[in-house]
């Protein structure tokens, strides 16, 4: 903030709070020429006031309450620029990106500014890391046998994953379910904690642009008939025609693709629905899958933790 | 300057009783909605799958009709009626404020029809689209035209107290609403607000808490001054407090917005501010419940027999008790605990279901007799069964909230003291909250009910009765220097 605005603020502020007390102090005295507890000299249909003077309560309430914000005031941030005796900030609130909150962080710490978020947050650090620290140490595979390290984890997975993934990790139309063995980037203890520290991308091109209406009926036939589905021969057949250009990602056998993230197309498993109308959906319009990264929001040591939970669900 | 033929007017009672009828039908059917996404938030199904009766656009709507249509009707009613008597004149132009009343029934009838219809700018509180805005600042405008124009014509030498509290409501809701809704139009239907990020958040919350402060605190303010002395028939218990508590309360509450961004990305210099006015805030604004209580002394026992007077004197009660709760909510650390909670749903309706609802109810069942010329309504064991009726529902309502609101608020923050993880998932606190959502619910149908039968009532006195026509005599003013 400029100097110019840091001024307006404090001045408006100030003489604010000053006219508040003048005001209070000009109606402590009888200005209205008429004795105290009689009534005023006028009257509006029927209604008349007397002059009586402030609650006595009322009004050292009012005096406490303004001293109270000016001592507010100048202990913490409120006038303009003025950062206040106490050198407290909520956050770092300037900062743009992760590097420039983790310099403004050291920064402060060094400076032994009070910013109540750091403060907040390397108190947990100090107290909680080491506890994680020391899952982190242990197999992932392992770690999902310990049964106070999972309870910890599906506590984390359900503040940080269940929004997605659901309570009970079953997912939902293009988020995955976690309890089955079918994974789009592998379930080996490393590609989920991989998955989970820098977030996945999926993409299904849309592909509609390349064939017509009926060849991708034919295609999501042939589509479903890879999983065992009862379809009509002759559509399948005709889609198969075209399938080369989904093996490329999907696979000649249709087994998919876990170095890409390409689904499994013969497991019956369907991330976005496996209606024929849903994968013809599918197949015009294309998928985008957004699996966010967590390693800068959680640290690795959680992560591992977490990983332990999510690969138990489905290797008990 | 003397004059030996005194001038004979005639007050517009016509717009006063439009706004009276309308304020208990847009009563009965605002709180009807609140009852009924009540019951969505218990009941899902009851948005029926159609996207048009989604709790996401039907509680705009029942924030609009209770705040725009309930309580701005029954404050442009009050005001039409204590301006003229108070200041001993008619209105300034009865066509303009024909043109107040119709204006803004058609606003409320776009919104009745444009946010089901998910058409929103999405600011809360003022989600109507720019054309509708740009109806309300016109209704607006020729509302402060009528109001002001009144008191300039007045006959008396000064301007009673009630007339300032609704001066400062009508002044202030028109620089709000215009700078709140300040947008860039994309096509008939949706805009774009010209304030980005931070700046927009914090103009919405200026707009937002100030509509609290303005519309359903000083407006309201402005309804007590004339209908608690007049009901208790006592005179005002303090001038010089009216006077202090005016001008501070005023002025305090343009700076209590930032209140409601605590802990955001706002600077914390603006945090500090909005919060410190809010404490000292809460100051002037029990300066108006003590002057309305205290109007009452010597005349405590006619709430023994006067159901009026109970909802004037218990709309105080629910007016002190919220305006301490808020200043108190307004301080960061309390705020940590309450803010996304419950509690701030509760404290918000006990101050509209408490204070709002019930100083206009009690305003409604002095003015209906008066309005078509009858002495009293035509049941006052019925407004009794009103009294109680809505009491029971707010403090059910209020009760449920402040429970189910400090329990959100622990369980977000509860954390295991072995691993620090948190202790409770959002689901959890949801789950948890269903009781007391019901309780909620059954509130609500109490509330309803109680104005079911306040339409009743008038109803049946309206029919026995006729239009009042009122008309005064008035010398010319005395003095030609007006003063406040």
């Amino acid at each position: 903030m400029s100097s110019f605005w840091s001024a307006w603020i404090i001045v408006l502020t100030l003489a604010f709070l000053v006219g508040i007390i003048w005001l209070l102090r000009w109606t402590m005295t009888n200005f209205t020429g008429i004795k105290e507890g009689e009534l005023m000299d006028h009257e509006f249909d029927g209604i008349v006031e007397i002059n009586n003077p402030l609650p006595r309560w009322w009004m050292i309430l009012f005096w406490v309450t303004i001293v109270w914000g000016l001592i507010y005031l100048a202990l913490y941030p409120g006038l303009g620029n003025f950062q206040g005796l106490l050198g407290w900030k909520s956050s770092n609130q300037d900062v743009q990106s992760i590097e420039e909150s983790r310099a403004a962080t050291e920064e402060a710490r060094e400076a032994g500014l009070i910013v109540q978020y750091d403060r907040e947050m390397r108190a947990a650090e100090e107290r909680f890391g080491p506890i994680f620290e020391a899952y982190a140490k242990q197999p992932i595979k392992e770690l999902a046998q310990n049964p106070d390290a999972t309870e910890i984890g599906k506590r984390l997975f359900l503040q940080n994953c269940a929004q997605c993934h659901g309570s009970n990790a079953m997912g939902g139309k293009g988020f995955p379910n976690l309890t089955d063995d079918a994974w789009l980037y592998g379930g080996s203890p490393e590609a989920i904690k991989t998955s989970l520290l820098e977030g996945r991308q999926g993409q299904m091109p849309s592909f509609s642009g390349q064939f017509n209406e009926q060849q991708i009926t034919e295609l999501a036939t042939y589509v479903l008939s890879l999983s065992g589905r009862k379809v009509d021969p002759e559509l399948a057949q005709a889609g198969k025609q075209n399938y080369a250009v989904c093996a490329a990602c999907h696979g000649q056998d249709g087994k998919g693709n876990q170095q890409l993230g390409a689904p499994n197309l013969t497991d019956n498993v369907w991330l976005y629905g496996g209606s024929q109308d849903a994968i013809e959906e599918t197949l015009k319009n294309g998928r985008r899958g957004v699996m966010p990264a967590w390693e800068d929001i959680l640290g690795e040591d959680k992560i591992h933790v977490i990983s332990a939970y999510v690969y138990g669900l489905s290797n008990d | 300057m003397s004059q030996t033929n005194p001038q004979q007017i005639e007050y517009n009672l016509k717009v006063v009783r439009q706004f009276t009828i309308m304020t208990v039908i847009w009563g009965i059917i605002g709180m009807a909605l609140g009852v009924w996404i009540a019951a969505q938030l218990i009941w899902p199904e009851l948005n029926f799958d159609t996207p048009w009766l989604t709790y996401s656009r039907l509680r705009p709507l029942h924030t609009n009709a209770v705040i725009f249509a309930f309580g701005t009707s029954a404050l442009m009613g009050t005001s039409f009626y204590i301006v003229q008597k108070t200041c001993r004149t008619s209105l300034f132009s009865d066509k303009l404020a024909a043109f107040v009343f119709w204006s803004w029934q058609t606003v409320i009838v776009l919104a009745v029809i444009t946010l089901p219809l998910g058409l929103t700018s999405s600011k809360e509180y003022g989600e109507l689209e720019w054309p509708i805005d740009i109806l309300i600042a016109l209704s607006w405008i020729a509302y402060i035209i009528v109001f002001f124009g009144t008191l300039v014509k007045r006959n008396t030498s000064h301007i009673y107290v009630a007339n300032w509290f609704y001066g400062g409501f009508i002044i202030t809701v028109a620089v709000l609403h215009i700078v709140n809704s300040m947008a860039m139009p994309v096509s008939f239907v949706k805009s774009y607000s010209i304030y980005a990020g931070a700046v927009d958040a914090m103009i919405q919350w200026w707009y937002g808490h100030n509509a609290v402060g303005f519309l359903l605190t000083a407006g309201f303010l402005g309804m007590m001054y004339y209908f608690v002395p007049k009901q208790a028939e006592r005179p005002v218990y303090s001038y010089r407090l009216s006077v202090v508590h005016f001008w501070a309360l005023i002025s305090l509450y343009i700076w209590a917005g930032p209140h409601h961004l605590h802990y955001t990305a706002l600077p914390d210099w603006t945090q500090s501010l909005g919060m410190v006015m809010s404490v000292i805030l809460f100051v002037p604004s029990w300066g108006g419940m003590i002057n309305g209580i205290m109007t009452l002394s010597g005349a405590w026992h006619k709430l023994k027999t006067d159901p009026i007077l109970r909802f004037l004197i218990v709309s105080l009660s629910f007016y002190g008790m919220s305006t301490f709760e808020g200043p108190m909510m307004s301080i960061k650390s309390v705020n940590a605990l309450s803010h996304y909670t419950d509690w701030t749903i509760g404290h918000v309706h006990s101050g509209a279901l408490g204070w709002v609802a019930m100083i206009t109810i009690g305003s409604m069942y002095y003015l209906i007799p008066r309005l078509w010329g009858q002495t009293q309504m035509h049941s006052v064991r019925a407004i009794n069964a009103h009294f109680w009726l809505h009491t029971i529902g707010t403090v059910l309502y209020i009760v449920a909230l402040w429970i189910s609101g400090v329990m959100q608020g622990l369980m977000w923050r509860a954390v295991n003291a072995e691993d620090g993880t948190l202790t409770y998932s959002f689901v959890e606190s949801v789950e948890a909250s269903y009781p007391f959502w019901f309780i909620r619910f059954v509130g609500g149908l109490f509330i309803v009910a109680g104005m079911l039968l306040m339409a009743w009532n008038g109803y049946r006195t309206i029919k026995a009765g006729k239009p009042t026509s009122e008309t005064i005599d008035v010398a010319p003013r005395e003095a030609a220097t007006p003063s406040a």
